[in-house]
């Protein structure tokens, strides 16, 4: 398998990722391109196979995002752990996380954001995490609160975790959420719903977990967040 | 090995994360051909759209110290959206070809509707090498039109090359499948 840095990276698995056309979205009606989109003749080139260095010292982590209001921010206190890793099972490390989340009432602190819960003075509801060696990450925060969104009658998002993340190349940019178990909303959400591969969905929602969980002090939830591979796939490697 | 993680729209709120100041890729000192990139971004029905998260990556000129290659910028509520960064130069094809790619810069659009990303090129007007350009050439006129920015001369000090963007229909943008 090749895995040299200038490998390209390796296309979607067939229905892991969502359509842009998804019916029931109502947004992605009028913003969805009508042509196919175009490969690029030659491949992946230098413009997708390098991507941004993101250092902590020139963007600091900001790992507690009940920290600015003195950690005095409102709800359930909550841990987030998880790996960031490729196709191949392989730590990716260096990567930079953004996270944004609505507060524990389902609010953001956003001036568009009109649902009628309180904002909370003490949480913003943003921070930022790298991976470490063993593509390790790690963060504090309030479990989001649901909120209503007027996709459909009686619309309501699932308690959510917004992520963005840079790999090695350009072609990995991976903006995506993250779900908790259990969660009822889960099975009406249309945004999670998009994506046709049922376990891929099934990753997006976190696992509660024990071993992150922190006695006397907050639940820990574990969360791997899988990058493109690349390279041929084994699948492909095997074949005569 | 699973497969990749699910895209998901990054959703109206993603202006949690933005620091106006990275519009500018210049912004950790650059030096050298310092332009504006300008553009306005409609959907379907010619309409704004207003909430926007526009990526600039530029494997030209390569990284440094003081030079990321990155740009993030959000568009206003007419669609509009301005990166200042440095004019692009060659960039070298794919790994074993020895065709150069025209000058050009990786634009990622992110937006509440945007299941998972749009991404595309910008390429600029007058550039020699545009014409061989491996993904230029394989595209019919119009369709390339859509990926090249055109001079609108000095803006706020600065040359500036426009390039619009239509997400859906007529003039739709060539976005590419990465
Ligand atoms: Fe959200």
């Amino acid at each position: 398998m090749n895995q040299a840095s200038d490998a390209p990276f390796r296309p979607y698995a067939p229905g892991s990722q969502p359509p842009l056309d998804a019916a029931d979205y109502g947004s992605t009606q009028k913003r969805h391109p009508i042509s196919a989109l175009v490969r690029l003749p030659g491949g992946h080139t230098a413009t997708e196979l390098t991507a941004p260095r993101f250092s902590p010292a020139r963007y600091p982590a900001f790992a507690d995002l009940t920290a600015p209001g003195g950690g005095k921010a409102l709800g359930e206190r909550i841990i987030v752990a998880g790996r960031v890793l490729d196709e191949d099972g392989r730590a990716v490390p260096g990567v930079m996380i953004e996270l944004w989340q609505a507060n524990a009432a389902g609010r953001y602190d956003h001036t568009r954001d009109q649902h009628d819960a309180p904002c909370d003075p003490h949480f913003h509801g943003a921070g930022r995490v790298f991976s470490d060696e063993d593509g390790r990450y790690r963060f504090i925060t309030i479990k989001p609160g649901a909120y209503p969104w007027r996709n459909h009658h009686n619309a309501w998002r699932p308690n959510h975790i917004h992520y963005s993340l840079f790999g090695s190349g350009f072609a990995q940019r991976l903006v995506t959420q993250m779900y908790f178990p259990g969660d009822p909303l889960l099975a009406f959400d249309p945004i999670f719903n998009a994506t046709p591969d049922t376990a891929a969905r099934a990753r997006l929602v976190a696992g509660f977990d024990l071993d992150v969980t922190q006695p006397e002090w907050a639940l820990g939830y574990r969360f791997d967040v899988v990058l493109r591979g690349r390279g041929a796939t084994p699948f492909e490697e095997g074949r005569p | 090995m699973p497969a990749a993680t699910a895209s998901q729209t990054i959703g109206p709120y993603w202006h949690l994360l933005e620091d106006p100041s990275w519009a500018d890729l210049t912004r950790l000192g650059a030096v050298g051909e310092r332009i504006a990139l300008i553009g306005n971004i409609t959907d379907g029905d010619g309409v704004p759209v207003s909430d926007a998260c526009v990526e600039l990556w530029q494997a030209s000129p390569p990284a440094s110290a003081d030079w990321d290659g990155f740009g993030r910028a959000a568009t206003d509520v007419e669609g509009n959206f301005r990166f200042v960064t440095l004019k692009p130069g060659p960039v070298p094809g794919p790994p074993g070809a020895n065709a150069l790619q025209a000058p050009h810069g990786a634009i990622t659009l992110f937006a509440r509707g945007l299941m998972i990303h749009l991404q595309t090129r910008v390429y600029f007007e007058g550039e020699a090498l545009n014409k061989q350009d491996p993904l230029l050439a394989s595209l019919e006129p119009a369709r390339q039109a859509t990926l090249v920015a055109r001079p609108e001369g000095e803006r706020d000090g600065l040359p500036s090359w426009r390039l619009d963007i239509r997400l859906q229909g007529v003039g739709e943008t060539v976005f590419l499948d990465i």
